[in-house]
């Protein structure tokens, strides 16, 4: 019989028997920052293809929530720091390797862009709206009519955005279950879902919530993929990788995984969206609550499986 | 200059001196710990066979900590020494995630805190506080690029390894089995 | 139950103690109070005050460093110091926690009985308990004689009481550490040899080729120099042997472990000398010039052969051979390691007398890597007159039972305090000093019935222990930290002193042990005893008669004298009369002979537990002192809990998990008062669990240690007495597990 244990005594609050650093906040702020980068980036894409008028919730609507939902991810954030007063130190320097840096850098820089991106629509959204001041005016402007370009520059920042919301975990190779370079790609397509979900919801037009829950199928397709992936992965790893998936495979994390993650978040709202396709009524609502509800549910699980398994002890 | 400690596996007895002493050195908050002493226990009665080990931060030399520090507070000094700038520190935890080895605990105060390798010691010439207090004298440590230190000698004729290496992290606390 | 005195737990008094206020540090988090300490402090801005430890009886010379706020920083040990060399253990390192513990004595209290008809304790001043104190103590010497008054003691606060008490007119004082701990080797290798083996054991194990420990975990107990040692043994390469039916860490790091069967210790060690004797391996010159009864000792072990003991101890005959050629080939540098804490079956003495015998034969007595002779400073006696002759003294006590004990017995001292005993020489009060008698005491029935018995208690501790819920009056005493003791001179190869002085001034109301006495004596009118006004003119006197002074001691902690009685080994061919009857080493035992004990130790078989019981086998922690550091918060964040050692075959047939908890029952229907946490571990024989000794406090004011763990010593209720110095044998209980609580009373100790 193999025993190993601590014989000093060691039990640090937080530490032990498991990692318990990150709480709520964490995960939350990643799903806030998967669900403003799937909105940015389709209202970004569908500008670009032309489709503005024929998606404008996609490309017009939904796009408030962006900002909202990075503001409320950045206060989660700051409220997990430790160390508040010393926040600021976070933008006296960027440091490539760390994915927290550039990943607070790039929150720095799409947040005021997506409000800006909202800005731009106002006089779309609101008929009658005047910035009054003159120089507001020229930008105003300027964005429509370099809309196309800004559409690129916001595509881009938000595939950074959400392919960092997973890249940020699997940087720590110490935590086994988040040492897989799928989490990257997994994260990043589960923010388009949820990204999707939300507008699907708000939108009001039958033709576009018809190419969103088409879009819809396929990313939860690939979603499904990667989750099947990223499993064989950890079973065809080392000890401490199968010892993760476990926590999955019979573990204390079977039920929340598996019922309300993939389930209920991924293949129940893909088989309600095929039968909207398909003619039968199904309420606008149900779809994009369940897929909002299993992307959360994803990273909470995520971030406090990833946190139980460790190297050594 | 490369800082390294090594542990005699084969004389420790795991009384946790090492751990009292750094607590009254470096005011290590109750509750919290820079080293510990991990017992493994192996085989069946009566063929058996037990080991301890004094833990702590391995001051690694790739290590992960530092590369995903967001602010670079946490930092590589002299020797390899890993340290961490309370002032700089925001409290984010990405490094206590990163450590393979669990080495990192957050201080009451907010940052982020470990073992330092008594570095307020080592550079006045001294050894940490508990290479200072073991009462088997199994802790040694000094400077890996010279051939006569302590470490450096105790190396030398013995078979030793280090903890979790698949995790690439160059770990320098060096266990003599 | 109504009874005389009934079980305080301090608690009753904790309001009232935090609502005088008597320091700013009346709350548990002082934190608060304390400015803010940040990191590190260099030595350079940290002062040094010499003083030796407390925390256990190793007393180890080291340098206490405060800080430019006065603050005590950390402890670390005296270069020079031959207990220490320069290295603390962790208790020691950790005393700096017995001075911060919020949970101190910090107030005299005085019992009360109270209208309702419970009792408690009210806080009072030094002059009120003091003078409670010394009334009764006068009030003791006029109705039955001063020698009623007993003490039980330990360390230096128990060396000033017995001070005390010796002038008052009383030899009524025990020890725990005779007849509850090393007595039996005392008894047994005085017999042998001629003298005592003392603290620090004069055992050179730093320079030894073969060290063979029976029974003793040295590693777990945290010996400082005798840890030191055996670590410097095994960079030399010395074969060590390990007899144990644990595998303790001694045995892990030895050449060789002996998984022996508990309980038969003495057939082992008879069938090493049988070997050793019939393949003549033994060390012939040593026999022939030194030894007595070489011709009996080889008629009487002639049928205790390897084959004999396998079949009693499980061991091979194989290895039992290859060990004796092993201890016969590295002979005379071996140590049979005496042991410590040697009272387990009731015929101890007659173990340690198969050891010293052992040792006898392989010559390893007075040579390189054996037994040295050890030398101990005398300290010159601060101008005093003679002690009174008390009529009757503690060897009264014992009634003519144990002839071949060396100190007081402490269960005859209990039972001297019950009426319905009958003995002659009756006790009526107490003075406790450094000892927590409930949980070192085995057989708790017979203490409570004593400490309900007796017209008074007093006790002079530093921390709420559960003793002091007996008394009738507390007396704080400041930690060692705070105060001067005696000088301290132990044996050990280069005589040398160590001196005490406070770092830092008694925290709340507390005093020093001296001043106590001191106040007492002088009300009891013993001035001359204590002619002296602050103890340090007592030290300064003795160390200037020493060649020194407290001048020097302050700056150098530690002072070595050249030796007097003549070389560390006996060179070879010496001539030497050992203080022996037969002026010899006795491997026939002349006085065991005479008082009609067996001259050479006989195996008899010990009873084995009962179907579903295992034997309670107990010892230490080497980050704890038996029950008097739980409390201590940097030692108590190294281990807060002790775990029953269970063995996966018989943790399996009782369904039981790691960590789950389980109170224990033994085989008198005993239960525990707290349930413990179970190690399933390979360590431990599948007859037998283990517990670390010290846990399961019942004393709420203990903050930390209350209910953590469970107390062994509430298992120990079948006392194995030693007829020949009276040693209470504490290893013939067995338990069984409950899983479920029994829902016990808490036990009123």
């Amino acid at each position: 019989m193999k025993e190993e244990l601590f014989a000093s005594g060691r039990n640090i609050p937080n530490i032990d028997p498991y990692l318990n650093i990150w709480h709520w906040q964490i995960p939350l702020y990643l799903f806030l920052g998967g669900l403003a980068a799937g909105i940015i980036f389709f209202a970004s894409y569908f500008v670009i293809r032309g489709k503005e008028k024929e998606m404008p919730t996609t490309v017009m609507w939904a796009t408030i929530i962006a900002p909202i939902a990075l503001v409320l991810g950045l206060g989660a954030l700051f409220w997990d720091l430790k160390h508040k007063l010393y926040f600021w130190q976070l933008y006296t320097t960027i440091r490539l390797s760390s994915p927290m840096s550039w990943g607070a850098w790039t929150l720095m820089a799409i947040t005021p862009f997506s409000l800006i991106w909202v800005a731009s629509y106002m006089k779309v959204m609101i008929p009658g709206w005047s910035w009054k001041i003159k120089l507001l005016e020229n930008y105003d402007a300027l964005l429509n009519r370099q809309r196309k370009f800004f559409a690129w520059v916001m595509l881009i920042l938000a595939i950074i955005l959400g392919v960092y919301t997973g890249i940020l975990l699997s940087a720590f190779n110490a935590r086994p279950l988040w040492n897989t370079s799928i989490l990257g790609p997994l994260f990043l397509v589960s923010g388009f879902s949820t990204g999707l979900a939300t507008i699907m919801w708000m939108s009001k037009n039958k033709k576009e919530r018809k190419v969103l829950a088409r879009l819809d199928l396929i990313f939860i397709a690939v979603e499904l993929f990667l989750i099947v992936h990223l499993f064989m992965g950890f079973m065809a790893g080392t000890e401490v990788s199968t010892e993760a998936a476990r926590l999955f495979l019979g573990g204390e994390f079977t039920v929340s995984f598996w019922v309300f993650v993939v389930l209920l978040g991924l293949i129940f709202p893909a088989v309600l969206e095929s039968l909207e396709l398909w003619g039968y009524h199904i309420p606008v609502w149900l779809p994009p609550v369940l897929i909002l509800f299993g992307g959360l549910m994803f990273r909470f699980v995520m971030v406090e499986a990833g946190q139980i398994t460790r190297f050594l002890y | 200059m490369r800082y390294a400690m090594a542990i005699d596996t084969k004389k420790c007895v795991g009384c946790g001196d090492c751990v009292v002493a750094c607590q009254t050195e470096n005011n290590v908050p109750h509750g919290y710990c820079r080293d510990w002493i991990v017992e493994s226990v192996d085989g069946t009665y009566p063929s058996l066979s037990l080991e301890f080990r004094s833990e702590r931060c391995n001051h690694c030399d790739n290590s992960p900590c530092v590369r995903c520090c967001p602010t670079g507070a946490s930092h590589i000094a002299e020797g390899g020494i890993v340290l961490v700038t309370p002032h700089e520190c925001i409290g984010c935890g990405a490094c206590i995630e990163s450590c393979p080895y669990d080495a990192r605990y957050p201080h009451p105060e907010g940052y982020v805190d470990k073992c330092t390798f008594c570095i307020h010691r080592v550079e006045k010439g001294q050894n940490p506080a508990c290479v200072e207090v073991c009462p088997t004298q199994c802790l040694h440590f000094g400077d890996l690029d010279d051939p006569n230190s302590e470490v450096s000698l105790a190396l030398k004729d013995r078979k030793w390894k280090v903890l979790a290496p698949e995790a690439g992290t160059k770990p320098q606390l060096y266990f003599l089995t | 139950m109504k009874t005389r005195r009934d079980f305080i737990k301090i608690s009753a008094v904790g309001a009232g103690a935090t609502a005088v206020g008597l320091s700013a540090f009346g709350t548990k988090r002082f934190k608060f109070f304390e400015p803010k300490i940040e990191g590190p402090v260099s030595d350079e801005d940290l002062t040094p005050y010499p003083t030796y430890c407390e925390v256990c009886f190793w007393k180890c010379a080291g340098w206490t460093y405060v800080d430019k706020n006065g603050r005590i920083r950390k402890i670390i040990g005296n270069k020079i110091d031959p207990h220490s060399n320069g290295r603390f253990c962790p208790r020691g390192t950790g005393g700096v926690g017995m001075y911060y513990d919020e949970d101190r004595l910090k107030t005299p209290l005085i019992r009360e009985k109270n209208a309702d008809g419970t009792q408690s304790f009210r806080e009072a001043s030094w002059e009120e308990a003091l003078d409670l104190v010394a009334s009764k103590m006068k009030e003791v010497k006029e109705k039955y004689g001063p020698e009623s008054f007993g003490l039980f003691n330990h360390g230096t606060p128990g060396a000033h009481l017995e001070h005390l008490l010796r002038a008052y007119g009383s030899e009524s004082n025990a020890e725990p550490a005779f007849a509850n701990c090393r007595g039996p080797r005392s008894s047994a290798y005085y017999s042998t040899f001629g003298a005592y083996i003392g603290s620090p054991e004069n055992t050179d194990i730093r320079d030894t080729k073969c060290l063979v420990l029976i029974g003793s975990h040295i590693g777990e107990n945290m010996h400082n120099s005798q840890v030191q040692e055996m670590s410097a043994a095994i960079d030399h390469g010395a074969t060590i042997i390990t007899v144990d039916p644990r595998f303790s860490t001694a045995a892990s790091h030895s050449t060789h472990w002996l998984p022996i069967k508990p309980a038969t210790d003495i057939a082992l060690i008879m069938s090493w000398i049988h070997v050793l004797i019939y393949e003549e391996l033994y060390n012939k010159d040593f026999v022939e010039k030194y030894t007595f009864g070489f011709e009996q000792l080889k008629e009487h072990v002639k049928n205790m052969t390897p084959e004999w003991a396998y079949g009693i101890t499980d061991i091979e005959p194989s290895v039992i051979r290859k060990t004796a050629k092993e201890m016969a080939g590295a002979a005379p540098a071996v140590v049979i390691h005496p042991g410590r804490h040697v009272v387990w079956y009731g015929d101890d003495t007659q173990r340690e007398r198969a050891m010293a015998i052992l040792t006898a034969l392989l010559g390893a007595w007075g040579k390189r890597g054996s037994l040295y002779l050890a030398e101990a400073v005398s300290i010159p006696k601060f101008p005093q007159p003679e002690y009174p002759e008390p009529e009757w003294t503690w060897k009264d006590l014992h009634e003519g039972k144990y002839p071949l004990a060396s100190m007081g017995v402490t269960t005859e001292l209990l039972k001297a305090s019950v009426p319905r005993y009958n003995y002659k020489h009756q006790v009526k009060a107490w003075l406790v000093g450094g000892t927590n008698l409930p949980l070192s005491m085995p057989d708790k029935k017979l203490f409570k019935e004593a400490a309900e018995a007796v017209e008074f208690i007093a006790v002079m501790d530093t921390m709420p222990m559960e003793v002091t819920g007996y008394a009738d009056v507390i007396l704080p005493e400041a930690t060692y930290l705070e105060r001067y003791d005696p000088i301290r001179s132990a044996q050990n190869r280069v005589p040398n002193i160590a001196l005490r002085m406070p770092a830092a001034e008694p925290k709340y109301n507390t005093k020093p042990g001296w001043w106590i006495t001191k106040q007492i004596g002088e009300r009891l009118g013993l001035h001359d005893y204590f002619n002296y006004d602050d103890f340090s003119e007592v030290i300064d006197w003795q160390l200037k008669q020493l060649g020194t002074s407290l001048e020097e001691m302050k700056k150098i902690g530690v002072k070595m004298f050249p030796r007097k009685s003549g070389p560390l080994y006996l060179a070879d061919g010496e001539d030497y009369k050992f203080n022996t009857n037969t002026g010899k080493v006795e491997l026939y035992s002349v006085d065991f002979a005479d008082e009609g004990f067996d001259p050479m130790p006989v195996y008899t078989a010990h009873p084995e537990p009962p179907q579903n019981f295992y034997r309670l086998i107990y010892g230490r922690a080497p980050m704890h002192t038996f029950s008097r550091t739980s409390n201590n918060p940097n030692l108590a964040d190294l281990m807060s809990e002790n775990s029953v050692w269970v063995n996966p075959k018989v943790a399996s047939l009782w369904g039981l998990k790691k960590g789950q908890k389980v109170w224990l029952k033994n085989q008198d229907d005993a239960i525990t008062s707290f349930p413990v946490a179970v190690r399933i571990t390979e360590r431990i024989r599948w007859d037998s669990v283990y517990m670390v000794h010290g846990f399961g406090h019942s004393d709420k004011k203990l903050s930390r240690a209350y209910g953590k763990g469970a107390s062994d010593e509430e298992m120990i209720t079948n006392v194995l007495v030693d007829p020949i110095m009276g040693g209470t044998g504490m290893r013939g209980n067995f338990i069984t597990f409950l899983t479920e609580n029994p829902g016990k009373e808490e036990a009123n100790l």
